[in-house]
């Protein structure tokens, strides 16, 4: 039971939630870049919300299925086919041995997620089965995904009855916004810049972003002091102020000790929708207490969890 | 002392620079790890801060906050840890120490005075960062600080020993980047095999000394054939 990645995408890897508790020994957490649409693409098949899944960035890959098997895709809309037939986001999907899946270039989005039901067999390295980049590590959790590469699936699934339900597709309204508004609150340095300046100026990332870090342009951030920073830790959605006042946002992969000064700290339920920021599109910040940006994040499990039952009900009439 | 919430998950504690703040961090933290029974996922040491990275949802930050103050009161550090000592064998030569002789030559010292005064120190780990396995070192000869390159190299290899500002390194794994490469250790720093998969650890001492190129490749097969299997 596998898949083989006949044709590679940008940057196609396997992510799951992260790799908690290793920053003290120099590694990133790394994991999902738009945690909702991964939740979305696992609960959708049935999964753990916390499964390995791909993620797929900005050009997608082409895999060939060698079982049968469910799947379903969310995030950016890579118009993905099976055997030349345009199938929908936010579906569970039925998988022939055989079938070949094609992503192109995302319409809107920049990051795309493929769940298969019941998960990728990978080996975990220190506890998680994100791929774990500038460490050394042979194997295809070292690296992107290259041509020839075959995954394991766990399991093969076939359906005799059509999965006839999907997720309004009005959940994923902040991929195709035009402008945007990325909540954060307060950095450890905040007091060093001029927060006002850089909340009334109209940011765009630039093409030199990745899944270690956005690049931001746009009016740059006055400095109030010129207090040296020594190096301290940084964490996914920290948005540091080097020297020429152009943010820097650590993103999943970012490093967890840095030296520049951080003004902020993207709000958790935001850094989905800023991962999907493409390079040219607008967005403003919105500063958010912290005791606010816990109860978004608290609301965003809620609606997990009500999203995970309606799921089982549905899956509970199916027969596999 | 100073107590910040900086994320949803995340409190920071700022510490005044004094002498031999580094080892107390690393007791701070241990004693925060080891001795409470709060929701702390992982603590992360930096020059002079603390960060602790914790479960929202199982308390909140002022109440963090007010037994992370109580335990630090409380708190006396009595004994400095010494860590582990590791000899640490580098081969300047020039195949692998690419920028020496230009760095000798900016501080008008023979090659082999930068080697004596870059091997004199034992360097103590104040904490790792910047990559897997990366170690930050305290304790170099001032006289060998070097501003970084202009120009980052795109690939620095794996095991490269380095040179920026203040500061000197080893790269555990191949990576862009701008220090000033004066020679390479065969040592493995990063291993996947345990929990613990990095050779240094914060609090650790390292002392380097020479080997020639043909030293270093016995030393490099013996590391990649006996005790690092990175295959997955």
């Amino acid at each position: 039971m596998s898949i083989e990645i006949i044709e590679e995408g940008l940057y196609t890897t396997i992510q799951d939630k992260g790799r908690i508790g290793y920053q003290s020994y120099g590694f990133s957490v790394s994991g999902v870049m738009d945690e909702f649409a991964a939740v979305m693409a696992n609960l959708l098949v049935g999964n753990h919300d916390q499964e390995a899944l791909i993620e797929m960035s900005f050009i997608g890959p082409t895999i060939k299925f060698y079982n049968n098997a469910i799947i379903a895709i969310t995030g950016a809309d890579m118009s993905a086919n099976v055997n030349d037939q345009l199938i929908p986001l936010g579906k569970p999907i039925s998988i022939k041995e055989g079938d070949v899946l094609q992503f192109r270039t995302a319409k809107t989005g920049l990051y795309s997620y493929l769940a298969v039901k019941s998960g990728f067999d990978v080996t975990e390295v220190l506890g998680s089965r994100s791929t774990l980049v500038r460490a050394q590590l042979n194997g295809i959790l070292g690296r992107k995904l290259m041509i020839g590469d075959t995954i394991s699936l766990k399991d093969s699934f076939t359906v005799d009855r059509s999965m006839e339900w999907r997720l309004d597709p009005s959940l994923f309204n902040y991929i195709s916004q035009s402008s945007h508004i990325i909540r954060y609150i307060r950095g450890p340095q905040f007091d060093w810049f001029d927060h006002y300046s850089f909340e009334t100026t109209d940011w765009t990332t630039s093409t030199q972003s990745n899944r270690m870090g956005y690049r931001l342009k746009g009016t740059a951030v006055k400095r109030k002091n010129q207090n040296q920073l020594l190096t301290e830790a940084t964490t996914f959605g920290s948005i540091q102020v080097p020297a020429n006042g152009q943010p820097i946002v650590l993103m999943a992969d970012g490093q967890p000790t840095g030296g520049y000064p951080k003004i902020g700290q993207v709000a958790k339920v935001d850094l989905g929708k800023l991962s999907q920021i493409r390079p040219g599109q607008l967005f403003r910040f919105q500063q958010v207490t912290v005791e606010e940006a816990i109860q978004l994040l608290h609301n965003r499990y809620q609606l997990y969890l009500q999203l995970r039952l309606f799921i089982n009900e549905k899956w509970a009439g199916v027969s596999l | 002392m100073h107590l910040q919430s900086i994320a949803e998950h995340a409190i920071l504690i700022s510490f005044q620079d004094e002498k031999d703040l580094s080892s107390k961090l690393i007791s701070y933290k241990k004693e925060i790890t080891n001795h409470t029974n709060l929701p702390i996922i992982e603590v992360v040491i930096g020059y002079c801060t603390i960060t602790i990275y914790f479960d929202p949802f199982k308390t909140t930050h002022q109440q963090l906050k007010m037994k992370l103050q109580e335990r630090m009161k409380s708190f006396d550090v009595l004994k400095k840890e010494q860590g582990t000592v590791h000899q640490i064998p580098v081969c300047y030569e020039e195949i692998f120490g690419s920028d020496l002789s230009t760095l000798a030559a900016k501080h008008n010292f023979s090659i082999e005075e930068v080697i004596e005064r870059h091997t004199r120190p034992i360097y103590r780990v104040a904490f790792l960062g910047f990559s897997p396995g990366f170690p930050f070192l305290m304790g170099m000869d001032q006289s060998l600080s070097t501003d970084r390159k202009d120009k980052p190299r795109l690939e620095v290899m794996e095991g490269s020993v380095g040179i920026a500002g203040a500061q000197t390194g080893i790269y555990p794994s191949s990576s862009p980047g701008g220090w000033n490469i004066i020679g390479r250790t065969p040592i493995s720093l990063l291993s996947f095999r345990n929990n613990k998969p990095t050779l240094f650890q914060p609090g650790d001492q390292l002392k380097f000394y020479a080997i020639f190129k043909s030293e270093f490749d016995r030393i490099y097969q013996e590391e990649r054939n006996t005790h690092v299997n990175r295959d997955y």
